[in-house]
């Protein structure tokens, strides 16, 4: 079984990468960017296990465990399948 | 003193903390092994140093903070114990939750390695009473992510229980935007916990204790918990 999860930066976290990313794309020429925020995303395998709402359960233990930094992170889990 | 040196992989400045605490408490720490579950008997005191540990992968400290021996310390702390962290290890304490918060990149996204001058905010604890309240040192700063940052209720909470002990300032003690190195909120260089036993910070106290390097402006720091120590033993 197949699963993403998305980590972002909370709204009103200054992200210091993003705004570098967003001068670098305006110095490219590309046009029309408002902002950029970076985030992350894992990709994840998980063993055999048919029961999807415990894989959700799992991949939201790892997240709140490890993946990502709740004081200025929000994530989100998918299982792709 | 009866200091535990935490080492993770990727840490680089554990030497230098145990040749400082060597140095001016007169006893050698232990190097304790990331792998351990337990301190070594009788620590009164663990320092968690500064480098890289894992590469800081994932984001800084965030792998070093969920290793085994970091539920010793978490014991250790709820007892009373004095831990201290410097740099990465500021970054580990934050993200394990024995401080709150979060250190961000740099607002100027540049690495920083320089001296820098912190104001002292108060003297009346186990780790700053070496010097006086308001005092301004010279130490160094080594990291890319120094930016402390937490949510405004928790800035308020340590603001109005004095528990930041260092801001980055003028050499004059002038704490303001233009000193303020790395974007960090109200220019906090270090914090302590709600008891007051766990301290955090960015600057490396630890490499200006000896002459030979033109600045002994961190001693007191060593100095201070090093007679602490001594007068609860």
């Amino acid at each position: 079984m197949k699963a993403r999860v998305t980590v972002t930066l909370k709204s009103g976290v200054l992200d210091p990468q993003g705004k570098a990313i967003e001068g670098a794309l305006r110095s490219l020429g590309i046009e029309g960017v408002a902002s950029v925020r970076q985030g992350k995303v894992f990709d994840i395998e998980l063993e055999a296990t048919a029961d999807r709402a415990k894989a959700e359960e799992l991949l939201k233990q790892a997240a709140d465990k490890l993946l990502a930094n709740t004081v200025v992170e929000n994530y989100r889990v998918e299982v792709v399948g | 003193m009866k200091a535990a040196v935490l080492v993770f992989p990727g840490i680089n400045r554990e030497r230098d903390m145990a040749r400082t605490l060597k140095l001016v408490s007169g006893h050698e720490p232990a190097m304790v092994w990331h792998a351990e579950t337990e301190l070594p008997a009788g620590t009164d005191l663990v320092v968690v140093p500064g480098g890289f540990s894992y590469g800081d992968y994932l984001r800084c400290g965030a792998i070093a903070a969920r290793a085994s021996i970091m539920r010793a310390v978490h014991d250790f702390a709820a007892k009373g114990g004095l831990v201290l962290g410097v740099c990465n290890g500021f970054q580990i304490l934050c993200e394990t939750g024995l401080l709150p918060g979060v250190l961000m990149r740099n607002q100027q996204l540049k690495f920083i390695c320089r001296d820098v001058y912190l104001r002292v905010e108060r003297s009346d604890t186990p780790f700053t009473r070496g010097y006086n309240a308001g005092q301004v040192i010279r130490v160094p700063v080594a990291h890319g992510e120094g930016n402390y940052i937490a949510d405004g209720e928790t800035i308020a909470r340590l603001e109005g229980e004095g528990r930041v002990l260092f801001r980055y300032a003028s050499p004059d003690g002038l704490v303001d935007p233009n000193w303020n190195h790395n974007g960090a909120i109200n220019g906090i260089a270090g914090i302590v916990s709600e008891r007051g036993n766990v301290l955090g910070m960015m600057p490396h106290p630890e490499n200006h204790v000896e002459a030979i390097v033109g600045c002994t402006d961190g001693r007191g720091l060593f100095a201070g918990l090093t007679e602490y120590l001594a007068k609860a033993a």
